[in-house]
């Protein structure tokens, strides 16, 4: 097949689909083994310096923020990053964890740019950024969980975001038509958040799915937090409500309030409040370190941050969380 | 028609709103798009059927959207779906309309939000395409809203993020993008724009209240095509601001 273009980003994670199906059959466990972990257990386990990761959903929706902040806690450096994010990345961005970035979006949303992915950019700590589209990285992750290299796509054609990116160029043989090939992105660790989970890992999910379908077929690891430790039995009464069976999960944390200061559908509200503070404190270097040291360095383990603020503040969040009525 | 006065935002908005036709579907970007599609389903396009990137589909947007996956994009929608479904529906042409913003834009109506500068040595890193080019590929029509300033309205943007209609006539074609596909409208802080048919360059369309030509042209950094007959944009009408005020931004984060 004939290379039209070839984007002229950096494939940061190459991959081999025999090593990975080697791996889902010598590393995954068909046996239902009780999975359930401390977030400083989960993270000191799968996540290592150097690793290839991303996170699901994002930043202030659905998002691993206990997670997150451990891995911060814990220091692991040289991370190689998937992303769309919000605080999430942030956070890892302003400790200065982050050595490359498949990046499809780094911002504050409502609040605009991100000062710590400026930063972390314009000093070339970050060393290089490889261009996606939201729809682009999906179906990376998409190609990998149906266990072929690449997906074709008419996305990103014709655009800086190709050039800067490591897809290709090809015509299809089929119809003649011009696609971007897409390779696919198997991750070292995932995090992802969810509504429930049993001990084993089966995992649940209300309202949209955003990519944690995909991101859970494309990962080695893969550490579950939810909301909700439930029976196994509970489970079995809604199958069809199953997202990420158990054995593609590694660890399951139980983190109620898991996505603070995001929200969490159904469950809680975002907490503006602190959302807005860390926008404040993230825009000077200073800030941010002062951020971390309180929430995240300051503090044991995620009940300790929740601590921080306090039981009525997080019954209002209940109090305004989104309801199906 | 009002004699309140109004903010430069409230009347973009007001214009981008307009331009929602009933019963179709539109993909909405972050921010300004948001208050546009909600304004429109108050007033003109009750039936708009608003698809968020991360999987909303047909919500009631009865309170301001903060996220693009927040639960107020699917708040008693039709479906909560996810980002492959969503995208997908837009690549096999399901989606009508597609609303971006951008930090810059060129007269084929090419977006930037990946870097200020050179891509490896940036002077600004922006937040990158997000679902932006993605939008911009798949949706049949976009529309962009900016504010209308000469370092928006570029000659060439730093790097092409979502496409408009690339370098010209046929160039969205020839790089493989959907047929039929390409921005429709770009509505700003001083002005609504198309695009000439035949060069595929921004056209000036209408002024706002009280905005000059002149204003317009030294506000962009490219000539713009002149028609004929240049249009006037209605002020916001007493609803249109009571809807925004009272309903749609009470907190005033946009406006």
């Amino acid at each position: 097949m004939n290379i039209l273009q070839s984007g002229r980003g950096e494939l940061i994670q190459p991959f081999d689909l025999d090593e990975f199906r080697e791996w889902n059959r010598t590393k995954k466990s068909r046996k239902l083994v009780d999975k359930l972990m401390s977030e400083q257990e989960a993270v000191s386990k799968f996540v290592h310096d150097g690793c290839y990761i991303g996170t699901e959903l994002y930043g202030t929706v659905r998002a691993p923020m206990s997670l997150a902040r451990e891995v911060v806690r814990q220091g692991v450096k040289d991370l190689r990053v998937c992303g769309q994010g919000v605080l999430e990345l942030d956070l890892w961005l302003a400790a200065g964890l982050v050595k490359k970035l498949d990046i499809t979006y780094i911002g504050l949303e409502v609040y605009g740019t991100s000062p710590s992915l400026r930063r972390a950019v314009e000093s070339g700590q970050v060393e290089s950024c490889v261009e996606w589209s939201n729809g682009a990285i999906t179906w990376r992750m998409k190609a990998a969980a149906m266990g072929v290299p690449f997906l074709p796509t008419r996305s990103m054609l014709g655009t800086g975001t190709l050039e800067y990116s490591a897809a290709k160029v090809v015509r299809d043989p089929f119809t003649g038509l011009k696609v971007a090939l897409l390779p696919a992105l198997i991750l070292d660790a995932a995090l992802i958040h969810v509504h429930r989970a049993d001990r084993y890992g089966n995992c649940q999910v209300e309202g949209i799915s955003g990519f944690a379908f995909e991101m859970a077929r494309a990962c080695k690891r893969l550490i579950i937090s939810a909301e909700e430790i439930v029976p196994t039995e509970e489970i079995r009464k809604y199958p069809d409500r199953t997202m990420i069976p158990y054995y593609l999960v590694d660890a399951v944390v139980h983190a109620p309030f898991g996505s603070h200061p995001g929200e969490m559908a159904y469950v809680y509200g975002r907490d503006e409040t602190a959302i807005k503070e860390w926008v404040r404190m993230s825009k000077t270097p200073e800030g941010a370190k002062a951020y971390l040291d309180k929430y995240v360095y300051g503090v044991e383990d995620h009940q300790e941050y929740l601590d921080l603020f306090g039981p009525a503040r997080l019954d209002q969040l209940i109090a305004e969380r989104e309801r199906r009525e | 028609m009002s004699e309140q006065p109004y903010s430069k935002n409230e009347l973009m908005i007001c214009v981008a709103a307009r331009l929602f036709e009933d019963g179709t579907t539109c993909f909405i970007g972050t921010g300004i798009p948001m208050l546009a599609a909600m304004l429109a389903a108050k007033t003109t396009a009750p039936n708009l059927v608003p698809i968020f990137e991360f999987g909303g589909m047909g919500a009631i947007l009865e309170d301001l959207p903060r996220a693009v996956g927040g639960a107020r994009t699917f708040h008693k929608g039709l479906a909560a779906s996810g980002i492959c479904d969503t995208m997908e529906t837009a690549q096999r042409g399901f989606v009508d309309y597609g609303f971006l913003g951008g930090a810059q834009i060129d007269p084929y109506g090419n977006l930037n939000s990946i870097t200020i500068g050179d891509h490896d040595h940036p002077k600004a890193r922006l937040p990158g395409s997000g679902g932006g080019n993605d939008v911009g590929s798949s949706c049949w029509q976009t529309i962009a809203i900016m504010q209308h300033q000469k370092r928006r309205f570029v000659p060439q943007v730093d790097v092409v993020t979502t496409p408009g209609y690339l370098t010209g006539p046929g160039a969205r074609e020839e790089a493989g993008l959907p047929r039929g596909t390409g921005p429709a409208y770009v509505v700003s802080t001083l002005a609504l724009m198309d695009y000439d048919p035949g060069t595929r360059r921004m056209r000036l369309k209408a002024l706002n209240p009280g905005v000059t030509v002149e204003e317009v042209v030294g506000n962009t950094g490219f000539d713009l095509v002149m028609p004929g007959e240049i249009g006037q944009n209605a002020p916001p009408s007493a609803e249109e601001l009571r809807l925004l005020r009272k309903e749609i931004d009470p907190e005033g984060l946009y406006i």
